[in-house]
């Protein structure tokens, strides 16, 4: 045997396989996010995932929990069902900007003001991965994509969605936070909001969402590092990073940029 | 609930208290006239029973509520009309795909478009055909009366669970708006064919499971494929039809649900004129009862048949005695309610030929 020490393992939960990702793609970090963070809480045996569509729809090749597949943009209203079937078990949905920003847009929303009690873990890439890097409602003013080659234009195209300004004030929201997947600082923080979102469905408080700004290299059309670089350079300025709502945070209702950040 | 004595209800409360006798326990739905009663009721009686009750944001998210509560193994349904089930298409065909169990009423109203909020047959071919994408079919049932309509809730469920699939019923507006005496009961025993072995539970002490219909791999899509056509074909072990006075009958009327039913009063005051004439009512219009009416054109029978639309069951009942005959067809235009004075005048014209 080689010198060599594990100091690092990968958690139960996530089975031993290699991902379908690209190279640089952020879903691999934010799966493994999610599956530290269930195990952590001691949710394996108790969860239910509901996929979505995108490039992240195998999830469930890459969890070891139960798990249904929603059509595009429906997971809200799938999880909603089946939490209201399953009320005992953790649900929790795991969907891309185009499947909650665009078709799914009101499920998001309704699900969200019923306060149902599920979680959302929102993956921002600012396009759509897997049909080829078409214009998501996420997509940033000038970025260019299959569908807006000259660069999406405010005039044109609108102006690209804030989902956790909007899921923040919605009545059954009880956390909201914005982070990003961009530095290892930024990775540590978003599973600490991950886990926060989760822990509102645990303690049947209300609707927990995350929305981790992500990479798409392939459709940006660069290298993982460039990608990392343009989420803090464009991304985040754009989708500030924060905690949008906290209803366990004492003096109720957070708005603002986390100071952490500064 | 029920307590086995006679209640005077309208359809639309029978559909909801046969689904509870049935044992729901989650139901998901949006407004639509004429079929508001049945939200309304199960909005006060279905939490008082300990069951779920959410009024969804569209018919997109009820059907898909439906498919996440079937997917935890819960006798769920959601009930809508015409236009809110062509929303509901792209669920179903999930439903299907994934191999869930569920329960869509459809309280038929007018048709294309926003069409009225009368009675009408024309969502035959959406509730036959599939409706949605894909080869797949849904279990049809057609209640005629508000008997029926209690009765084939609890059957729809038992069905539904049986072959782990969508199980549509097909009212319409006059089942859902006519009241009539009902007799409520409860089945000895809920069946859910093995559900615990399939459904999301957590993983707990046994491998995940996995509830889905994408089948990238290759070869995948096409043995799923292949497993649902034997589903449905095994299904034709379950059509049934009301099959009345057509013994000496030179003519058969095939007609379904409440038009069926206003059509064998029709066939009864010809019947009492002397006229040979008969009717068979199917009640499962998907399994369609090809083989009864097979039989009956070997006899020699000429058949008409009478749709409160412009022509969509014939199809299938021309495709049935292809063999031996063939039928005709009388359709009431949607948007005028029908009489048992309306169908005497088509069958005698046909009878005369
Ligand atoms: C009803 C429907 N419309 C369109 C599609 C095609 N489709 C698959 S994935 C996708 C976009 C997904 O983008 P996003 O949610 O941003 O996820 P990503 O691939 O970027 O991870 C689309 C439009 C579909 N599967 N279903
Ligand atoms: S296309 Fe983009 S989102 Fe999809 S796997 Fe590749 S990098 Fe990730």
């Amino acid at each position: 045997m080689s010198a060599e020490q594990i100091v690092f393992e990968a958690p139960e939960i996530m089975i031993d396989r290699p991902t379908h990702y690209c190279p640089g793609c952020h879903h691999g970090i934010a799966h493994r996010l999610v599956g530290e963070v269930l195990t952590e809480m001691g949710l394996v045996d108790d969860t239910l995932c509901v996929g979505s569509i995108g490039c992240s729809v195998f999830i469930y090749n890459y969890l070891n929990v139960d798990a249904v597949e929603a059509p595009h943009g429906r997971a809200p209203a799938v999880a909603t069902g089946l939490k209201r079937a399953r009320k005992d078990k953790f649900v929790f949905t795991y969907q891309g900007d185009g499947d909650l920003a665009s078709i799914g847009m009101a499920e998001i929303i309704h699900a969200a003001n019923r306060g149902e009690r599920i979680s959302v873990v929102f993956v921002n890439n600012t396009v759509y991965g897997m049909t080829g890097g078409q214009m998501a409602p996420t997509t940033l003013i000038g970025q260019k994509t299959t569908t807006c080659p000259g660069g999406r234009c405010a005039d044109r195209e609108g102006s690209p969605i804030r989902m956790s300004e909007i899921i923040g004030g919605l009545g059954g929201t009880a956390y909201c936070e914005r982070a990003s997947l961009d530095s290892v600082k930024n990775i540590r923080r978003a599973k600490k909001a991950i886990r926060k979102a989760f822990e509102v469905q645990q303690q049947g408080i209300g609707f927990g969402f995350v929305e981790l700004l992500s990479g798409c290299p392939t459709n940006w059309r660069m290298d993982a590092v460039a990608a990392n670089k343009r989420i803090t350079e464009e991304m985040i300025p754009y989708f500030p990073l924060g905690v949008y709502k906290d209803v366990t945070a004492e003096g109720g209702c957070e708005c603002s940029e986390s100071k952490e950040d500064k | 609930m029920a307590d086995n004595k006679r209640i005077f209800i309208k359809g639309n409360e029978a559909i909801s208290r046969g689904a509870m006798a049935a044992g729901l326990k989650c139901y998901f739905g949006y407004p639509i006239t004429p079929q508001n009663d049945i939200p309304e009721f199960l909005s006060t009686e279905l939490p008082a029973a300990g069951g779920e009750f959410v009024q969804a944001e569209s018919e997109v998210a009820s059907a898909n509520m439906l498919l996440g509560a079937a997917a935890g193994g819960a006798r769920a349904m959601t009930t809508s009309s015409s236009p809110g089930v062509s929303l509901m298409q792209e669920a179903i065909s999930y439903l299907a795909g994934s191999e869930l169990p569920a329960v869509i009423v459809n309280i038929n109203r007018g048709g294309p478009g926003l069409g009225d909020i009368g009675s009408s047959q024309g969502d035959y071919f959406q509730s036959t055909r599939g409706g949605g994408h894909g080869d797949y079919r849904t279990i049809v049932l057609a209640p005629g009366t508000c008997q029926e309509g209690y009765d084939m809730m609890i059957e729809a469920f038992d069905l539904a669970f049986k072959y782990r699939n969508p199980v549509l019923v097909l009212g319409d507006a006059i089942v859902g708006q006519m009241k009539e005496p009902v007799t409520p009961w409860v089945p000895e025993k809920i069946n859910n064919y093995g559900a615990e072995d399939w459904c999301l539970s957590g993983a707990k002490g046994r491998d995940k499971r996995l509830l889905k219909s994408l089948f990238l791999e290759d070869g995948a899509l096409a043995s799923q494929n292949i497993h649902l056509q034997e589903k449905y074909a095994a299904l034709q072990a379950e059509a049934r039809a009301d099959v009345f006075a057509c013994d000496d009958a030179e003519l058969v009327v095939v007609a379904f649900g409440s038009i069926g039913r206003i059509v064998k009063s029709s066939i009864r005051r010809l019947r009492a004129e002397g006229h040979k004439v008969g009717l068979v009512r199917p009640l499962t219009l998907y399994p369609f009862p090809a083989n009864v009416l097979e039989d009956l054109a070997k006899q020699g029978k000429k058949f008409l048949t009478i749709e409160h639309n412009c022509g969509q069951m014939v199809e299938d009942v021309r495709l049935s005695v292809r063999k031996y005959g063939d039928s005709d067809f009388h359709g009431h235009m949607p948007g005028n309610l029908p009489g048992s004075d309306d169908f005497v005048e088509p069958i005698l014209a046909r009878l005369g030929r």
